[in-house]
């Protein structure tokens, strides 16, 4: 027998509400399986078991807060002798419904079940409205100063950073042409699904790199730096209409082709925007890309995600006045930022990766 | 497929992205980028779910003319026409 907990969702997750449940009693589930969705600070989480079994029993309702480590089901696992007790009678599975942050949000605020709302959306579904409604149409309260949990989220993480870690920054503009080209040959006649946009390339090129300098890549913790065994990449993602930030992490992502890299990263944000990232995603990274060039941004300054100890920006790929040999030539660039931890490098190592940086975009292919 | 079936396809593959989509009164002639807060990636997306939906294949060279709800429609109702 085993018992399903409320996961801890990273390192400063106390508690969490257990949103809905994606099985019933009597499922069979398998490791990996989405079982429960938990509305976290870090937005609605689709959490996965650990194990294959059946669905015995829930132990917490839909709405519940529950601390880390609360039992909130009971999974009866083969080869395991079963427990007796009578099993709850069978809740009805919930439905998946497309449904906004922002809507999911509302529920959960208002301690409802969005699979028991009916959607009058697009493809039925939930809105705001709607959930509202189910709430006995209590109105929308007005916008108050009280931040999101997410908000205060990132305010704290940001805080801790900017208190703890004495950050140096770097910058290097990097001559994109090579790079660029390849990308547009690559994607001319390729399906849309098999196309690589231009981030997935530079997340590539930051996980190879930061090979080189191993003191960019790791955690610390109690007071001393632990290099990581693999490059975790977590990826700045933004929320549609400043709803906020998630940084889920991309497992191993320097052993990855760069067309694998570009799947993992396409899902990570549908999953992200749509509020349906999953458990094993969120477990933080060992060093961040946040990529800002969509919106005309030339440079970034990243601030470190404790208790990671590197970040790096890229700006926008832009047009830009070249030297090269005695001539002046347009060529396609972008702006590399590199935010490093004093307590683990200085400024002169984070050198070494943005030069291997901007050395491994002038091969794409090899990526 | 008539432009009312057509539209309603579009939109199925814009809520499965951007459940936004739902929820706002899209303006046909404001450009997702504006409305929904699309990036690149949003884009690639929507591209990838109506070929999905609609089996067109839609080069990169054709991206701007998904801009907006209106021109997605013109440009889509050209290419099943082909």
């Amino acid at each position: 027998m085993g018992e399903f907990r409320m996961p801890s969702l990273g390192a400063d997750m106390e508690k969490g509400v257990l949103t809905s449940w994606e099985v019933s009693p009597g499922d069979e589930i398998r490791r990996g399986d989405v079982i429960a969705v938990v509305e976290t600070d870090k937005g609605a989480i689709d959490v996965e078991c650990h194990e294959t079994g059946t669905v015995r029993e829930f132990l917490v309702e839909p709405g519940t807060e529950a601390a880390v480590g609360t039992p909130l089901a009971v999974i009866d696992v083969p080869g395991e002798e079963p427990a007796g007790g009578k099993p709850v009678a069978a809740a009805p599975a919930s439905r998946r419904v497309p449904i906004s942050p922002a809507a999911r949000r509302r529920a959960g605020e208002l301690g409802i079940d969005p699979a028991t709302v009916s959607g009058t959306g697009m493809q039925g579904s939930v809105t705001v409205e709607d959930v509202e409604q189910a709430a006995g149409g209590k109105p929308a309260e007005e916008e108050t100063s009280d931040a999101e949990p997410m908000r205060r989220a990132i305010a704290s993480a940001m805080t801790l950073a900017n208190r703890e870690i004495p950050h140096y920054y770097l910058g290097s503009t990097i001559d994109f042409e090579a790079a660029a080209g390849w990308l547009d040959d690559y994607n001319r006649d390729r399906a849309p699904d098999a196309q690589v946009i231009l981030p997935a390339l530079l997340l590539k090129a930051v996980a190879v790199s930061v090979l080189e300098v191993p003191e960019l890549n790791g955690r610390w913790k109690d007071g001393a730096f632990a290099a990581a065994g693999s490059v975790d990449l977590g990826v700045a993602i933004a929320l549609r209409h400043g709803a906020g930030l998630v940084a889920p992490a991309i497992a191993a992502a320097e052993t990855l082709p760069v067309t694998e890299l570009m799947r993992h990263f396409r899902e990570l944000v549908v999953r992200a925007r749509t509020g349906r990232l999953r458990s094993s995603e969120v477990t933080a990274g060992t060093i961040t890309v946040t990529s800002l060039g969509d919106r005309s941004v030339d440079w970034v300054y990243p601030i470190i995600q404790p208790p990671q100890v590197a970040m790096v920006g890229f700006g926008q790929m832009t047009r830009r006045p070249w030297v090269e040999g005695e001539a002046v030539v347009a060529r396609r660039v972008i702006t590399a930022t590199l935010a490093g931890d004093h307590r683990v490098s200085d400024g002169r190592r984070g050198a070494v990766f943005l030069e291997k940086l901007a050395e491994c975009l002038q091969t794409p292919e090899q990526l | 497929m008539n432009e009312t079936e057509l539209r309603a396809k579009i939109l199925g593959v814009l809520t499965g992205i951007a459940p936004e989509a739902a929820e706002v009164d899209l303006d046909p002639m404001v450009g997702f980028r504006d409305q929904l807060d699309f990036d690149s990636m949003d884009f690639l997306n929507f591209a990838i779910g109506l070929h999905e939906e609609l089996g067109v294949d839609i080069p990169p060279r054709d991206y701007p003319r998904l801009a907006t709800l209106a021109s997605a429609v013109t440009y889509l109702q050209s290419r099943l026409g082909e």
